[in-house]
């Protein structure tokens, strides 16, 4: 019987192609499940899961705590703005003060890259990122991923190009381990100012030019200017960043193909992609959205069937 | 290893033919009657008894579903097991319809117990029934029985009932094997 490799979901460069495989096997099962009038299953209804956001977040938030209630665990949340990290408590601390109430489950969105590996090492409980820092984002590379796969059929092969604010993006980051262990062809491409040095050793491509690469590619992930990550000015203006990487009909319909767009969302219309393209046919930007339950749903419960209380 | 076998393929389609007549005397038109399928193995019984069900009774637009109840097991994180899914496929509410449950050998009864929770997911049925092929009996750690059997079977824990299904269905077999 197969399972997961890993106790923890820290980041996909930890995991493996059958990881992954296994988590989109089991995400297509969960998928029809919220597809049906009643929308939940009880496997987890003995399991407690601590949703632990240290950073804003709306919809990755919801959407655990949603696939969380559609699995039947417990759920308890705590965001920072309204807790004892203000008044100076560690978070290891923070965490174990939890896991004493019997938590068996944590997620966490952290600021810092790396808390959540340091947290698998300092606690007994099983952790899965969602977020930290400019690290990674896994289950959003999952359900990237796992919307190619439904929207192409597959990934392996497929040309694969991320735009946009590369240097402060945890998504591009395990977005790029992602689509390369499922044997896609990754391209990065937006303002030199903002595609992190050396990322060639990677294994993708640097694309400075995003008429080339549309021409390109399968797949445009267009990512958010992530204006709250950056103390410094990137590039000259907005209006400059919209007409050399900004997403629009004009030039999608240069094309002599039909691209798939992509988009993590939140978006900043009108900037990194317009209102027309982000609603048409060929962005699946909400597909993502419904993908993420399932993918989370997947993830918690392959992670929670690891873990053994009645032994 | 000793194995036995309970059932040959003879008997196997001459039992098949009786627990499809006898369905038809209960649903007679199958109006308001579906039929389900438990993945993996009981689909394989439901396959054959549909087609008889259509073929020899005339029996049309039957409403038959795939229900998979490994989300239900509650034997989640006790074994060493990785409980693994099925794909469930059932294309109509079940709100207000009489349901065949269909699986091939009864034992404790934890998966059929499943499926009842399960089957909720889907609407609210008028009546739910149970066919078997293979009851085990005095072996059941839930109070359920059956409504139509293949086959009562006494045998220890140790023993396991297996159902063969050959591909074109002539050498179909119900075999018991002691490890």
């Amino acid at each position: 019987m197969k399972q997961l490799s890993v106790n923890h979901l820290l980041g996909i460069k930890y995991i493996t192609k059958g990881d992954i495989d296994l988590i989109f096997e089991t995400a297509d099962h969960f998928k029809e499940v919220i597809n049906r009038p009643i929308k939940k299953v009880p496997s987890l209804r003995d399991v407690t899961i601590a949703n632990l956001f240290f950073e804003n977040s709306t919809r990755t938030r919801l959407s655990f705590e949603l696939a969380e209630k559609r699995l039947s665990a417990d759920v308890v949340n705590f965001s920072a703005a309204s807790s004892s990290v203000k008044k100076g408590e560690t978070l290891v601390d923070t965490v174990n003060n939890i896991l004493s109430m019997k938590v068996d489950l944590v997620v966490m969105r952290h600021p810092n890259p790396g808390a959540g590996i340091f947290l698998s090492k300092n606690v007994k409980a099983s952790i899965v990122n969602a977020g930290d820092g400019a690290h990674e984002h896994p289950t959003q590379a999952l359900l990237d991923a796992y919307s190619i796969r439904e929207k192409l059929g597959t990934v392996a092969g497929k040309k694969v190009v991320i735009v946009g604010d590369i240097l402060h993006s945890r998504v591009a980051l395990s977005n790029i381990f992602a689509l390369q262990k499922l044997g896609a062809d990754v391209k990065v491409c937006g303002p030199l100012t903002l595609i992190p040095k050396h990322i060639e050793h990677l294994g993708v491509h640097v694309e400075p030019d995003l008429d080339q690469a549309l021409a390109w590619c399968d797949v445009a992930n267009m990512l958010r200017v992530q204006n709250e990550r950056m103390e410094i000015s990137y590039f000259p203006s907005t209006r400059e960043y919209v007409q050399q990487f900004g997403l629009t009909l004009e030039r999608l319909q240069k094309l002599d193909k039909s691209i798939t767009v992509m988009h993590p969302g939140p978006i900043n219309r009108g900037v990194e992609i317009t209102s027309d393209v982000a609603d048409s046919d060929q962005a699946i930007i909400l597909n993502q959205v419904e993908n993420g339950v399932a993918i989370r749903m997947a993830v918690l419960y392959l992670l929670a069937s690891k873990i053994k209380n009645y032994d | 290893m000793s194995q036995k076998e309970l059932l040959n393929n003879k008997e196997m389609s001459v039992t098949l033919q009786r627990l499809a007549c006898q369905l038809v005397e209960n649903h007679h038109t199958f109006d308001n009657s579906v039929i389900i399928g438990l993945q993996p193995r009981g689909v394989a019984l439901a396959e054959r008894l549909v087609s008889i069900l259509e073929k020899d009774y005339q029996t049309k637009q039957l409403k038959f579903g795939k229900l998979d109840i490994t989300f239900y097991r509650d034997d989640f994180r006790r074994s060493d097991k990785v409980l693994q899914a099925n794909t469930t496929e059932i294309q109509f509410v079940v709100e207000g319809k009489r349901v065949i449950i269909i699986d091939d050998v009864l034992y404790t009864g934890r998966s059929i117990r499943s499926a009842l929770t399960a089957l909720q997911s889907f609407g609210r049925p008028a009546e739910v029934e149970l066919l078997c092929l293979i009851d085990r009996r005095f072996s059941r750690h839930l109070p359920i029985q059956p409504d139509y059997v293949g086959k009562h079977v006494d045998v220890i824990n140790e023993e396991k009932v297996k159902v063969n299904w050959s591909h074109n269905d002539n050498n179909n077999s119900v075999i018991l094997i002691n490890e």
